[in-house]
């Protein structure tokens, strides 16, 4: 720990404090009556308009990972590292209309979780416990991966010891995180995302102008990453896609898109928002954020033609690739801008981090605590609950980064994006029909979880150093059925997420048939078809913090 | 199942909603999966990517501007706070 990059570590350290104040003040801004209840700690009182929406889901979506994980992959596998543009093309549009259903109607009703609306839907305590269990063990590896690209920081500017200690300014910052969530709720992220938010944009605005025209312009850029791919003997890389892996491309981009606002902490930061024509405009305006992630990306080839080199971790002894763009703005900007951007990348880590745990904390409380341990709590018991959650949930992710390999939670992360793509039919169709029928769901589910995770299990990475969870692009040629494979030799690549998401959606539409002939009881809708269309001002909708 | 009685319709459908499946199309990746055109020294595989992004704009935008939803009475008592101003839809 000798060599810490002083200059650096203080503009970092500064703004670090500015958006600590700025956490612990959260709590009066914008106050209710009363924070001891979900709408206020856990929604941010549910009023947010479409500026501090569209900083709280931009600060929430594009994450410290995506910072230091995206541009990575670009360094290492080129062309496939892409994906994360027209993943968030797509996205938007998907969601558009569901998401103005989710709204309305879980504003009518009160619902604080995707799970709660399931609850409502089908009137199925065990289908939203599925719901929540999955919401929740998606989002955890999540957290941890904050930590990763926070810790990716910390290890630039000189923090690279090995056991607790040199984990110790990670902990601290996070110890600091859980202290203003539990006191400040919703508010908090919400507040700090405008500070992370600017920061980033003029962070990435200088470094795309300057660093083209310091490494000779782009066409210098991509041919030094074209002459890196050609000099390396995996196939999977270069600036182009090849043959085997579009398939892989578009599937992943699209299960992605898919699965992104299933995330608990996606649907907290829309159902914080005050009304629908708030998240129509965000569905236009958050793009920008798209902009800047692809842009992003190609810091991952800069790298390349700077000759940056990442550095080596010496916990683990391994270089670390997501150190590829702190490293960057380390060789090729003034400390002070460096340190800018590390703290931009940090703050980054802390946003999501805050949201995600608010959302898990949530969907604990919502459906578990109160559906089986505490039918009667009040909503005082509930934000308290929720607190306390929300605290286990963020040093749980930390014993994640302290005591298991990181590499354990960027497969959990994996593993993460396949799970919650299971909980597609259930929440996202039912928004729009009650076609399918609870055991359906359930059984949907089941299979859809259990195959998925079978397929990640026996992927083995790319390099062939593990033999499990290696990717989640698998080969046709090794997909098979009980011994029946239908593309034997076919060697495209494909996302499992989409092949467990089948698999679910056919097992729910046969298990629905039978249901129905049998005539089983599909449980009780407490919706009504007019709840999905309300907007702010309307009668129907429930009083925020009512108890 | 909706009990009798109940009211409001399920679906509220626009032609306007079609241009939301436009975006659909940056997954078709042998569209852009080549190296020429380039412009300023970008690949056309990146660059036709970022343009995506306003074509997506584009699409949510106007569907937005182009169905309405069901008219609402304002909450009564409900005052100008700051983002009414910042959006200028104060009333």
């Amino acid at each position: 720990m000798n060599d810490l990059h002083w200059t650096e570590l203080i503009v970092f350290a500064l703004l670090f404090g500015v958006v600590t104040v700025m956490g612990f003040v959260a709590a009066k801004w914008k106050a209710g009556e009363t924070l001891e209840h979900l709408d206020e700690w856990g929604l941010g009182g549910r009023k947010f308009g479409s500026w501090i929406t569209w900083f709280l889901i931009g600060g929430d979506l594009y994450t410290a990972y995506t910072f230091v994980a995206v541009p990575a992959l670009m360094f290492s596998a080129g062309a496939a590292g892409f994906f994360a543009l027209p993943y968030t093309v797509i996205v938007y549009p998907i969601v558009f209309m569901p998401l103005l259903r989710m709204w309305s109607v879980s504003r009518v009703h009160g619902y604080v979780t995707p799970a709660d609306f399931v609850r409502g839907r089908y009137g199925s305590p065990l289908l939203a416990l599925l719901i929540a269990i999955t919401g929740i063990v998606a989002t955890m590896p999540y957290i941890a991966l904050q930590l990763v690209g926070l810790e990716a920081v910390l290890r630039t500017l000189g923090f690279n010891g090995s056991g607790v200690v040199g984990h110790l300014p990670l902990l601290i910052a996070f110890i600091v995180l859980a202290v203003y969530t539990y006191q400040s709720g919703l508010r908090a992220p919400a507040l700090i995302a405008f500070v992370k938010d600017i920061l980033i944009y003029v962070v990435i605005v200088v470094a795309v102008i300057y660093l083209p025209i310091k490494l000779g312009g782009w066409s210098e850029i991509f041919s030094s990453a074209d002459e890196k791919f050609k000099a390396t003997p995996a196939a999977g890389d270069g600036l182009l896609l090849n043959g085997n892996n579009q398939l892989q491309y578009a599937t992943l981009a699209l299960g992605s898109a898919l699965a992104l606002f299933l995330y608990p902490h996606s649907i907290t930061g829309v159902l914080a928002s005050r009304g629908r024509k708030v998240i129509k405009r965000n569905m236009s305006a958050l793009p920008a954020y798209s902009l800047v992630l692809g842009l992003l990306a190609l810091l991952g080839y800069m790298a390349i033609s700077a000759g940056t080199k990442p550095i080596m971790n010496q916990a683990t002894g391994k270089a670390d690739t997501n150190t590829i763009v702190p490293v960057l703005f380390q060789d090729q900007f003034p400390s002070w801008f460096a340190g800018i951007a590390f703290a931009a990348i940090g703050i980054g880590a802390l946003v999501p981090a805050a949201i995600m745990s608010i959302a898990a904390a949530n969907l604990w409380t919502r459906n578990v605590y109160k559906e089986f341990m505490h039918k009667d709590a009040t909503p005082a018991q509930e934000a308290k609950q929720a607190k306390l959650a929300s605290l286990v949930v963020k040093f749980g992710a930390v014993a994640f980064i302290l005591f298991i390999d990181p590499q354990f939670s960027i497969d959990l992360q994996l593993i993460g994006g396949v799970m919650i793509l299971q909980t597609l039919p259930a929440v996202a169709i039912a928004l729009y029909t009650r076609w399918f029928h609870m055991r359906g769901l359930i059984a949907g589910w089941t299979v859809g979880m259990a195959w998925g995770m079978w397929l990640l299990y026996n992927i083995p990475s790319a390099d062939g150093k593990r033999q499990h969870f290696g990717s989640s692009a698998l080969k046709l040629n090794d997909l098979g059925f009980f011994g029946w494979h239908p593309f034997a030799g076919n060697s495209l690549l494909i996302y499992a997420g989409i092949l467990a998401l089948a698999a679910n959606l056919i097992v729910a539409v046969v298990v629905t048939v039978i249901a129905r002939r049998l005539r089983a009881f599909n449980g009780t809708d407490e919706t009504n078809p007019g709840d999905y269309h309300v907007d702010e001002g309307d009668k129907k909708l429930k009083k925020i913090g009512a108890h | 199942m909706a009990l009798p009685g109940k009211t409001g319709s399920t679906l509220r459908w626009s032609p306007w909603n079609l241009l939301l499946a436009v975006p659909l199309l940056w997954l078709i990746t042998p569209l852009y999966n080549r190296i020429g055109p380039e412009l300023f020294g970008m690949p056309f595989y990146y660059w036709f990517q970022f343009v995506g992004i306003p074509v997506g704009v584009l699409c949510t935008t106007l569907v937005f501007l182009k169905t309405a939803d069901e008219p609402t009475t304002p909450a009564p008592g409900a005052g100008l706070d700051v983002d009414d101003l910042d959006e200028g839809t104060g009333r």
